[in-house]
């Protein structure tokens, strides 16, 4: 492999195609793989961000196990296994074992992989830093599991396969060394330089973000030191599954167009703006034309790239209808209180679920959850569960327009006291957007980008789950002062008795008391404002 | 002991037994939700100066002490344990310090992490309120502070039955107790009353026997004059009809005193009649001095000057708010603060000292009292 990078570079052209080995080393940081620390979770999410769209895809109720165990020094053995439908035999080296495949890169629709690179990358990453195979299980409901060994060829950035394997579900099992019973689904197997920490940044933390956001996902980790980690189920809906749109003609840029017109076998401009966009029928079409000054009976392919630049152009001036928004497929407000609720068990959780709203001609979607006190610990600052497309974000959290939002929240009003902008107390925020196109700052997918209709409506969903949050705390305060209050003047009641019979000179103090405390009581209302 | 019994005794129980009745009655009413005492308010925005008569005086309003608010809970279970505390005192015949009381009540409260009292600061703002809400003042209430001030002079005072020569006291004098109402002057020889700030100057005065040079009382305060002293001064000046002098330092804190004396405290107006002496004039230290003897090098610089933005702090400060008091608004004392201000210091009774000793008894007080030489 090295030889080839150096033969490559004594040619005398400047002009070269790269190899994936390469290319992967050049992008590693982008792809999350930049430390040993960080490599292990990004291998976990890449692989449990794919099992969890797998499953919800087929309607299939999640069941995740992460296992990792240690050897040498610095390097793990990571083993994810799931129970989505399992992948076809002719599927299973390409998924695994060649960068950029995927089935959800050209859809537009809400999923939490996009790109097809994750999981070939982790796959890379091994082959890379402990030069082993992958080795992948896959099954698929009555047919035998499918055992490959598997390399990626890093100068054609195709699979090899190093070993191929039928196993006979003989007792049913699946698979067949494998200490649980699956019918059908995926396990991928692979060593990898890797440093398993616990704290913020660790798989640990992933996994329970993700259960939090997932709680219809049953998932169990495994850690190095054999100590197991159950995320329970704690939902048996799968929230509703997102549909497949066409794009928005306010949200495709000029290249997309272009590639769109190169694929269509419309024989009309105005019959592939209505074929490949939505929300574009024939009057829609044809004013987009008319604006645009171009026969709308054209042949899309005779057009030029100007041409097209400028039909694009027009349409942005057409008032068009929004994108249908059932491509989003949020979490909902019952799934995020479930998922607040049975990991962090607070005293108070509060959910809110925005309506869809469009930026550039793409839908999102806001979620906020709050969770407050119980077996939450104050630790000063805030806890941050930051999600986009229900998949955690652990890293740049100060660059992420999530926490933008929870700064600009004048907490103080619901009763949170901040230090700088941040709430303080034992509280979780969680935020989430759902959307096919997220602006994340970076390829490496860590922060969303602060843009102001994406923090404006962030912000909104949080002051309307702040408001609840903030009475909440009011009446308990206020409750509270009562309690105080009582309490202290029961007390003195009974100081007061005797005093009392001693200056008026008659009277029992034991009356008096009691007349006292019946005033006392009179007066307490817990829920007086 | 002999019980102890006064005069207002008798009016004395009535008042407390009338608040004592007012809460029970309120205990019994199914119309009322709340336990309440009135008392007036003994803040300066309900304190009022009589030009005519030189007094201050408490005004007619009143707060109303409510036993459902939180903030006012303690304070009335607080009123309470005093109120009835010193109506077994003047049932019984027993007289008790202030700091008595405040032990004998002083306990934790069950049930509560706190105690009835907790500080004689608390007990002692019951004392006052009690005073202002029954009309009893607290020499009717039996109870005594601690003795503060001194006197000496060519007076002769009979308390409980002994005689007592205050010329015969040596360097102590007569500790002035808090309550003085029983005394009786059997013989006076004195031709005026000198108040004096501080005690240090008394001893001055007395080492140099300027008492008995000049048939002078002399009454040292230690610094802000006690209840009792102040009601001595006053008895002593309208009984006997001696002329009173007021010796302090000069500073706002000393003119401070003069005023009190003088015209009644804030906290106490309503028993400015009592306490206050109207007719007290201002022997010393005047900014005048300080040209007059010469004492320029023996000045204090005031403290507290306000800086750039930022207003006046400390003695500064006070100035300004002595400035602002109704009683002090005569041309004469506006002159004198007004003259401190400019010159930026303040002077001390002791900086005469620096002529001589033996100058304040032989030169000073002397010249200043042949002349007449007062603020009023």
């Amino acid at each position: 492999m090295a030889n080839g990078i150096e033969e490559q570079e004594i040619q005398e052209s400047d002009h070269r195609e790269i190899s994936v080995a390469e290319f992967f080393e050049k992008n590693k940081h982008l792809l999350g793989f930049e430390n040993a620390q960080k490599s292990i979770i990004t291998v976990v999410k890449e692989a449990v961000d794919n099992s969890l769209d797998a499953c919800e895809e087929d309607n299939i109720l999640p069941e995740i196990h992460v296992l990792v165990d240690e050897y040498g020094d610095d390097k793990c053995r990571v083993e994810i296994r799931d129970n989505a439908i399992g992948l076809s035999k002719e599927n299973i080296p390409k998924v695994f074992g060649k960068l950029l495949y995927g089935s959800k890169f050209h859809k537009l629709q809400q999923s939490r992989g996009q790109q097809g690179i994750g999981i070939s990358a982790s796959a890379m990453y091994a082959q890379l830093t402990t030069g082993e195979p992958v080795t992948v299980y896959s099954k698929q409901e009555g047919q035998p599991c499918r055992k490959f060994v598997l390399r990626i060829d890093t100068e054609t950035n195709e699979p090899e396969i190093m070993d191929e394997e039928t196993i006979t579900p003989e007792d049913d099992e699946f698979p067949g060394d494998k200490d649980y019973y699956f019918d059908h689904g995926t396990t991928i197997e692979m060593n990898i330089e890797a440093k398993y920490t616990r704290g913020h940044h660790s798989v640990r933390n992933y996994l329970k973000h993700t259960a939090i956001m997932n709680p219809y996902a049953r998932v169990v980790l495994r850690e190095p030191d054999g100590n197991k980690i159950e995320y329970p189920r704690v939902s048996k809906e799968l929230p509703e599954p997102p549909k497949e749109i066409k794009p928005h003609p306010h949200g495709v840029e000029l290249g997309v167009m272009l590639r769109m017109i190169d694929n269509s076998s419309a024989r009309t401009i105005s019959s592939f703006l209505q074929n490949e966009f939505t929300r574009v029928g024939r009057t829609s079409a044809e004013e987009i034309c008319e604006e645009a000054g171009i026969d709308d009976g054209r042949r899309p392919n005779t057009l030029t790239k100007d041409e097209v630049e400028t039909v694009l152009k027009a349409a942005q001036r057409v008032n068009l209808q929004n994108p249908p928004t059932n491509c989003l497929s949020p979490a909902g407000e019952d799934l995020i209180l479930k998922g607040l609720k049975k990991e962090l068990n607070p005293e108070f959780t509060e959910a809110v679920t925005r309506k869809p709203k469009v930026y550039k001609g793409n839908p999102f979607q806001v979620e906020v959850g709050l969770a407050w006190g119980g077996d939450i610990q104050d630790e000063g600052s805030y806890n941050e569960l930051r999600y986009a497309n229900k998949v955690p974000l652990l890293y740049k959290k100060s660059a992420c327009v999530t926490t933008k939002a929870v700064e600009t929240v004048d907490w103080a009003r619901y009763n949170i006291s901040q230090s700088g902008n941040r709430p303080q107390g034992p509280l979780y925020i969680s935020v989430h957007i759902a959307s096919v196109w997220v602006p994340f700052t970076s390829e490496g997918k860590e922060a969303v980008a602060n843009y102001d209709p994406i923090r404006k409506e962030m912000k909104l969903a949080l002051q309307e789950a702040g408001r609840k949050l903030g009475k909440y705390l009011k009446r308990k305060e206020r409750r509270k002062i009562q309690e105080k209050k009582k309490r202290k003047l029961t007390s003195y009641a009974k100081e007061m008795g005797p005093a009392i019979a001693e200056l008026a000179g008659e009277g029992d103090p034991e009356e008096f008391e009691n007349l006292i405390q019946n005033m006392v009581e009179a007066d307490y209302n817990p829920e007086q404002l | 002991m002999p019980k102890k019994t006064f005069e207002n005794d008798e009016s004395t129980k009535e008042r407390l037994t009338r608040l004592g009745r007012k809460i029970k009655n309120q205990l019994n009413d199914p119309e009322e939700d709340n336990l309440t005492i009135e008392t007036k308010v003994r803040s300066k925005s309900n304190v009022e100066y009589d030009e005519e008569d030189g007094r201050l005086s408490l005004g007619d309003r009143y707060s109303t002490r409510k036993f459902l608010n939180i903030s006012h809970a303690r304070k009335f279970m607080q009123t309470m344990l005093v109120a009835s505390k010193t109506k077994e005192l003047v049932e019984t015949g027993r007289t008790a310090s202030i700091r008595e009381v405040y032990y004998q009540l002083k306990h934790s409260v069950p049930g509560l992490d706190e105690n009835t009292f907790e500080d004689q600061d608390e007990s002692n703002n019951v004392v006052v309120d009690i005073e202002t809400a029954t009309g009893a003042i607290r020499e009717d209430l039996h109870l005594f502070a601690e003795p503060k001030g001194r006197l000496f002079g060519p007076i002769t005072i009979d308390d409980s039955g002994d005689e007592i020569d205050c010329m015969a006291m040596g360097t102590s004098g007569l500790a002035i107790p808090s309550i003085v109402d029983h005394y009786e002057f059997v013989e006076n020889n004195a031709d005026f009353i000198l108040v004096v700030e501080t005690s240090a100057m008394v001893n001055r005065l007395v080492e140099e026997d300027f008492h008995k040079e000049h048939n002078a009382i002399l009454v040292g305060t230690g610094g802000q004059p006690s209840r009792g002293a102040r009601r001595l001064i006053n008895l002593m000046h309208n009984r006997l009809d001696l002329p009173v002098y007021v010796f302090t330092d000069g500073d706002p804190w000393g003119y401070y005193i003069y005023s009190v004396l003088k015209s009644g405290s804030m906290s106490l107006a309503f028993q400015s009649d009592r306490l206050a002496t109207p007719d007290a004039k201002l022997i010393g230290m005047t900014m005048e001095d300080i040209e007059e003897y010469d004492l320029h090098h023996v000045t204090e610089n005031l403290k507290g000057k306000p800086k750039d933005g930022g207003g006046p702090t400390k003695d500064y400060k006070r100035v300004n708010d002595v400035m602002e008091y109704e009683w002090m608004q005569n041309k004469d004392w506006q002159n004198q603060l007004e003259k401190m201000l400019d010159k930026g210091v303040r002077v001390e009774q002791q900086a005469l000292a620096s002529q001589s000793l033996e100058f304040v008894a032989k030169e000073y007080l002397p010249h200043k009292i042949e002349n007449q030489e007062f603020l009023d």
